[in-house]
C-alpha cells in the first residue's frame, strides 16, 4: 500500500478524532449533557475550557454531547439515503424503459423544490422525532444519491460481463449486488463523504430554525440557537460550532478525495 | 408558416416548466395531507379534545375529499387567493405581498454585488491559473463553502457589527426609510448571502472559461499575438457565456433558499421568516402557500437559465 498523503493523514486524523469523541461522548464530556455548573457565559478557564453556556452548563461537554447529535443523525441519514438512492438508481439503470423513466422523471419533480423547503413543508405536520428527522433528511438526499448511482451504473450495464451474467439468466438482485455495486463503489464511497457533510449542515441548519433536534439533547445548530443572544454583547459561544461544523467538513472532504483518487488510480482511473 | 426553432424551442421549455410547477403543487399538497396522522391532531397536539378536533377539521375542510380540496385549493391559487392563515385568521396573500418584496430586494442585492464579483474573480484566477492569486481564491472561497450561512451570519456579526462596530447587527427596515438607510441596514445580510454563493459561483466560471480555453481557436488567437486578457475576455469568455449563466441561474436560486435562514439570523421581514414562524405554528395552509411560491421562483429561474443558454447558442440561433 502506497504512503498516505499529508492532506489525507490530516483528514484522518480530524474525522477520526470528531466519531471518537461521538461515540465515547458518555466517558469523555466532563460534565453530564444538561447539569447546569456555574453562571451563565462564564470566562475560558481550566475547569471549563470552552466557558459555559446561556444558562450555565459546560460548553465543552455540550459541544461534545452535541456532536455526538448530530453525527449519529447525519450518519444515520446518509445510510437511509444511500441505501435507498444507490438501490433505486441502480434498478432504474438495470430495468430501463417505463422503471426507469417513472424514478428518474419523480427525482426530477423532488429536485424541483429545493430541500430545505420541501422538509419545512413536510416538518409542518409531521411531529419533529429523531427518526422523522432521520427519514426526511435521508428521502431528499436520496434523490442527489439516485442521479449519480443511476449515472454511474448506465455505464457499467452495457459492460460484457454484465451481458455475460444476464444472459447466464442471473436476477436483478445478482446483477445489482454482484456486478455492478463493486464497480460503481468508488465514486458512490466519495459521494457519501459529501452527501454526510450536507447531511451535518442540514441538520444544523434545522436546530438553528429550532425545527430539528429538540431541547433537552444538545446539537450544534441547537447550541448556536441558544446563545445568539450572547454575540450581541460579544461573547463568541455561539461561534465554536462553526468551528467544530467547518473541521469536520472540510477533513471529511479531504479524505473523500483520498478515497476517490486512491480507488480509481487501482482501476486505470476508469471509474473517476 | 414555419415557426423560428428557436421560438418552439423557448415555448416548449416554458410549457414543461409549468407543467413541472402544477406537478410540484400536487407534491406540496399531497405532503402536507397524506402523510400518516392527521393535520388537525398535529395542529393541535396534546391539547385536542373530541370537539376542537372535530371543529378544526371542519374548519380546514378535512371532511371532504383530498382531491376536492385540492382542487379547491389550486383554483383559489390561480385566482390569487392563497386562503387565510389559522394562526391569526389573516388573508395570506395580504400579509404575504410585502414579505416577498422585502425578500426579494434582498436577493436582488445580494446577486448585484456577487455575479459581477464572481465572474471577475473567476477571470482573475483563469488568467494566473495555478499561481499564487488562483489558489488564494480557491482557499478562501473553500472555507465559505464549509459553513452553513447562519454560522457566516454569526462571524461577521461579531467581528463587524460588535467588536469594530461598522455595521447593524439587525436588519430592521420600515416603509419610511430611504433606500440608502434600506441599504445600510440589509449590508450584513446582503454580504453573507455573497459569500455563501460567491464560492460556487466562481468555482464553476473559472471550470467553465477553463474549458474553452482548451480550444483550437483560442490557441490561435494567442498565436497571433493577443494579449492573455484580450483572449479571454474576447474569444474565451463569449463561448462560455451560456455554461456561465446557467451557473449564475443555478446559485440564484440557491439565494433564495440562503435567503430563509439569513433572513432568521439578521430578524428581516421576508418571507424567510414567515415561513419559518408558521412551520413552528403548525400554519398548514401558510406553509403551502409559501413552498409553492419558493418552488415556483425556483424553477422559474431555472427555466430562465435554459431560454438564456438556448438563445447564446449561435446554433440554434441561425439554423441552417
Amino acid at each position: 500500500m502506497k504512503r498516505i498523503p499529508l492532506a489525507a493523514m490530516i483528514g484522518l486524523l480530524f474525522t477520526g478524532l470528531y466519531f471518537f469523541c461521538a461515540i465515547f461522548a458518555a466517558w469523555i464530556a466532563p460534565y453530564g449533557m444538561g447539569e447546569v455548573v456555574g453562571d451563565s457565559w462564564a470566562e475560558w478557564s481550566w475547569a471549563h475550557p470552552l466557558g459555559t453556556d446561556s444558562i450555565g452548563r459546560d460548553l465543552l461537554s455540550r459541544m461534545i454531547w452535541g456532536g455526538q447529535t448530530t453525527i449519529f443523525i447525519a450518519a444515520a441519514a446518509t445510510i437511509v439515503s444511500f441505501t435507498l438512492g444507490s438501490v433505486l438508481g441502480f434498478i432504474a439503470a438495470v430495468s430501463g424503459g417505463w422503471i426507469d423513466q417513472l424514478l428518474s422523471r419523480f427525482v426530477d419533480l423532488m429536485m424541483s423544490i429545493p430541500s430545505l423547503i420541501s422538509a419545512l413543508v413536510v416538518l409542518s405536520v409531521m411531529p419533529v422525532t429523531l427518526p422523522v428527522l432521520i427519514l426526511v433528511m435521508g428521502l431528499l438526499d436520496a434523490t442527489r444519491v439516485f442521479r449519480l448511482a443511476r449515472a454511474v451504473a448506465v455505464d457499467i450495464t452495457v459492460m460484457d460481463y454484465v451481458e455475460a451474467a444476464r444472459l447466464r439468466g442471473e436476477k436483478l438482485g445478482w446483477i445489482i449486488f454482484r456486478e455492478i455495486l463493486p464497480n460503481a463503489l468508488s465514486p458512490l464511497v466519495a459521494e457519501m463523504g459529501l452527501r454526510f457533510i450536507f447531511a451535518v449542515l442540514f441538520i444544523s441548519t434545522l436546530s438553528f430554525l429550532g425545527l430539528g433536534i429538540q431541547p433537552p439533547l444538545a446539537d450544534w445548530g441547537g447550541i448556536v440557537k441558544e446563545n445568539k443572544e450572547g454575540i450581541v454583547y460579544g461573547i463568541p459561544a455561539a461561534l465554536i460550532p462553526a468551528f467544530a461544523i467547518a473541521t469536520l467538513a472540510i477533513s471529511v472532504n479531504l479524505v473523500a478525495d483520498w478515497v476517490l483518487n486512491r480507488t480509481s488510480s487501482l482501476k486505470g482511473g476508469r471509474s473517476g | 408558416m414555419t415557426i423560428h426553432p428557436i421560438i418552439k424551442l423557448v415555448a416548449q421549455r416554458i410549457a414543461l416548466g409549468l407543467l413541472l410547477l402544477l406537478a410540484v403543487s400536487v407534491l406540496i399538497f399531497a405532503a402536507t395531507q397524506i402523510l400518516p396522522g392527521d393535520v388537525a391532531q398535529s395542529i393541535l397536539g396534546q391539547a385536542a379534545t373530541p370537539e376542537t378536533l372535530a371543529n378544526l377539521r371542519e374548519e380546514l375542510g378535512l371532511n371532504k375529499p383530498a382531491v376536492t380540496r385540492y382542487f379547491d385549493w389550486l383554483f383559489g391559487l390561480l385566482q390569487g387567493d392563497l386562503g387565510t392563515a389559522l394562526s391569526n385568521g389573516q388573508d395570506i396573500a395580504t400579509s404575504m405581498g410585502k414579505r416577498l418584496g422585502n425578500t426579494l430586494f434582498l436577493a436582488a442585492c445580494a446577486a448585484a454585488v456577487a455575479v459581477p464579483l464572481a465572474i471577475l474573480l473567476g477571470l482573475i484566477a483563469v488568467r494566473y491559473r495555478n499561481r499564487w492569486p488562483d489558489k488564494a481564491i480557491s482557499t478562501v472561497t473553500l472555507a465559505t463553502i464549509s459553513v452553513p450561512e447562519f454560522l457566516v451570519g454569526y462571524i461577521v456579526v461579531y467581528f463587524l457589527s460588535v467588536q469594530f462596530r461598522l455595521l447593524p447587527s439587525l436588519a430592521t427596515v420600515n416603509d419610511d426609510m430611504s433606500l440608502g438607510e434600506r441599504l445600510f441596514a440589509i449590508s450584513l445580510p446582503v454580504l453573507v448571502l455573497v459569500l455563501a454563493v460567491l464560492g460556487h459561483m466562481m468555482r464553476m466560471t473559472r471550470a467553465a472559461i477553463l474549458n474553452v480555453l482548451e480550444s483550437a481557436y483560442v490557441e490561435t488567437a494567442e498565436l497571433k499575438g493577443l494579449s492573455p486578457f484580450r483572449v479571454i475576455a474576447r474569444h474565451a469568455l463569449p463561448n462560455a457565456i451560456a455554461p456561465v449563466v446557467n451557473v449564475v441561474m443555478l446559485n440564484m436560486a440557491y439565494l433564495v433558499v440562503g435567503v430563509v435562514v439569513v433572513e432568521v439570523v439578521f430578524v428581516y421581514p421576508g418571507m424567510g421568516q414567515y415561513l419559518v414562524d408558521h412551520v413552528a405554528k403548525r400554519d398548514v395552509p401558510v406553509v403551502q402557500a409559501c413552498g409553492l411560491v419558493f418552488a415556483a421562483i425556483y424553477i422559474g429561474l431555472n427555466i430562465a437559465a435554459d431560454v438564456i443558454s438556448i438563445l447564446a447558442n449561435p446554433r440554434l440561433r441561425h439554423p441552417k
